[in-house]
């Protein structure tokens, strides 16, 4: 991979704000070739998206989160493909992925409350034909999202002054 | 009654030819202040890696805190002798080339002292790290000092090198990637060095810690150059590239008489590099890479970021391909050194080390340490951007 592309994408994925004069500064190019890399990186689909980490909690938004094991029944000309993009379309559910191992997809489901994500599972996936069976664990604490630990960082102190 | 008595005459004559610390009265002043940014710093801002924390902390529960060999546990020698032949061809035995040691700190102490007779010259570049002198002066040795200039981007050059050697020269002290300038050494330069070290029959000692803090061009080992391996002892350590500061973990590389000269003193005077830095080490060496080269483009575009923000506030500041420090140029200001660094900490907060504190050949520089966060380094050259404005008016 090409250095200033690798600066640029670790740039974006730790601060997806910065702009591409600031992004200049640091890799030492001119900020045209930093947009005209960003716009080809965005258009072949190396960069996905843009998005925001917020706290929800903190705006009294008590969001529930829910991880839902799914086991799966294939149908004959249905892959897995079809099913998760049945399911991938309702926006409570916030992540789809295939496992491998006691069950066959996992999702993160989020609701305003328990009831709100237990009667969507209930209504919406469970009913599902393809759906054999599935399992709802509550999410009671996030540590860790997508790379951010979501609680005060580790504060070490160094001297002001070494050689 | 027994007559009291002046401890002070006990003190050797060779500590007290130690000249003191320039940086005294900076560490006093930074005390009593508040919201400070530090661009003073000799280490990384970044905390070692967690896999080799974990790695430390399981060693701890398993309860390996014995003693290790002298010269260090023979698996950490064989990772680093497989590390210099994967990557610069050099083959060095672990069991007879490879010393493990307590920080570079005590590797130079060591290779000093392994090669230097009361009387002999050693030659000390500078400006450059803060121990170099003593540990000559320490060892009986008599310094002798040659200037790196920013004509030459700070690079030894043989010419510079030339007039300082005498029938007494012993050896020289190489620090490339260099503290303080970020200075590097292109190997066509490094062999004119080396044939003046045949010519003249020297040694070198070379500090080589900033080696995986190269930036532009490849980093070249001194003892990679054609015949001077085994008149080469390198110098290195974990503290700068895998940001382990705090564990204290050095490492000479060197002829088997050399090293065992080295280790001779280190047997009876540290024994042996504690055992938990040394199991962070060898996790260091075999999966360490990614983490160290995810920081490493870190310094990198922090270093873009501060050459340019020097040179836009009026502080010309040369292109440093190494290390984590910048070393702009502040004697258009009429300041010297030491006045610009005390009155920008006491007006605008900033902390900097004044360059003569590493040779006289730094004075009209600033050394100013990358390794803080890109936040405080915006902070750090706007301030100091209003600092050299208000000098004008």
């Amino acid at each position: 991979m090409d250095e200033i592309i690798r600066h640029i994408l670790e740039i974006l994925e730790n601060d997806a704000r910065t702009s591409p004069e600031e992004i200049a500064t640091l890799t030492g190019t001119s900020a045209q070739e930093i947009s005209q890399t960003i716009a080809k990186l965005e258009e072949t689909g190396v960069i996905r998206h843009y998005k925001t980490i917020v706290d929800w909690d903190l705006v009294g938004e008590n969001y529930v989160y829910a991880v839902i094991e799914l086991k799966v029944t294939l149908e004959r000309n249905q892959g897995y493909q079809a099913i998760a993009e049945r399911i991938y379309k309702f926006p409570e559910v916030r992540s789809v992925r295939l496992l491998s191992g006691n069950y066959d997809i996992s999702l993160t489901v989020r609701g305003k409350s328990m009831k709100d994500v237990a009667f969507f599972v209930a209504e919406k996936i469970a009913t599902l034909d393809q759906i054999q069976s599935t399992s709802t664990h509550f999410v009671l604490k996030t540590y860790k999202e997508d790379g951010v630990i979501l609680h005060e960082p580790e504060s070490i102190t160094r001297l002001p002054i070494s050689f | 009654m027994r007559p009291p008595c002046d401890p002070s005459k006990f003190i050797a004559e060779a500590v007290k030819s130690i000249p003191p610390s320039g940086i005294r009265r900076f560490f006093d002043l930074v005390s009593g202040l508040e919201d400070i940014i530090s661009l003073g710093v000799g280490e990384p801002d970044f905390i070692t890696p967690w896999h080799i924390r974990e790695m430390c902390i399981h060693s701890l529960e398993k309860g390996q805190t014995s003693y290790t060999s002298n010269s260090g546990l023979p698996e950490l020698r064989d990772e680093l002798a497989k590390t210099y032949y994967r990557r610069y061809g050099l083959d060095y035995n672990p069991a007879s080339e490879v010393l493990i040691t307590t920080g570079v700190s005590e590797a130079l102490d060591i290779a000093v002292r392994a090669v230097v007779n009361p009387g002999d010259e050693v030659i000390v570049v500078q400006p450059s790290y803060v121990a170099y002198v003593p540990s000559v002066v320490l060892a009986g040795g008599k310094p002798v000092i040659v200037s790196t200039h920013r004509n030459d981007e700070f690079s030894l050059t043989a010419e510079a090198l030339k007039p300082a050697i005498t029938s007494k020269t012993k050896a020289i002290i190489l620090n490339f990637p260099n503290n303080p300038t970020g200075a590097i050494m292109e190997q066509e330069g490094m062999e004119d060095i080396a044939d003046l070290v045949v010519e003249n029959d020297l040694f070198v000692i070379s500090d080589e810690v900033y080696e995986c803090l190269t930036y532009e061009g490849r980093h070249v080992p001194f003892s990679s150059l054609e015949g001077m391996k085994d008149r080469t002892v390198m110098l290195n350590g974990f503290s700068k590239a895998y940001a382990m500061t705090g564990l204290r973990l050095g490492f000479a590389m060197g002829a088997p008489d050399i090293i065992h000269s080295m280790m001779m003193i280190h047997q009876y005077s540290m024994l042996c590099a504690p055992i938990t830095a040394q199991i962070g080490a060898i996790e260091a060496l075999r999966n360490g890479k990614g983490e160290m080269e995810r920081m490493v483009r870190e310094y990198d575009r922090r270093r873009h970021f501060v050459v340019k923000g020097f040179n836009s506030i009026g502080l010309e500041c040369f292109n440093p391909k190494g290390a984590f420090y910048a070393f702009p140029y502040i004697g258009d200001t009429g300041l010297s050194s030491s006045d610009f660094a005390e009155r920008l900490l006491n007006e605008k907060k900033v902390v900097t080390i004044p360059g003569d504190v590493f040779g006289e050949a730094g004075e009209g520089f600033l050394r100013c340490a990358y390794a803080a966060s890109l936040d405080d380094l915006k902070k750090a050259i706007d301030r100091m951007g209003d600092f050299v404005d208000g000098l004008k008016q």
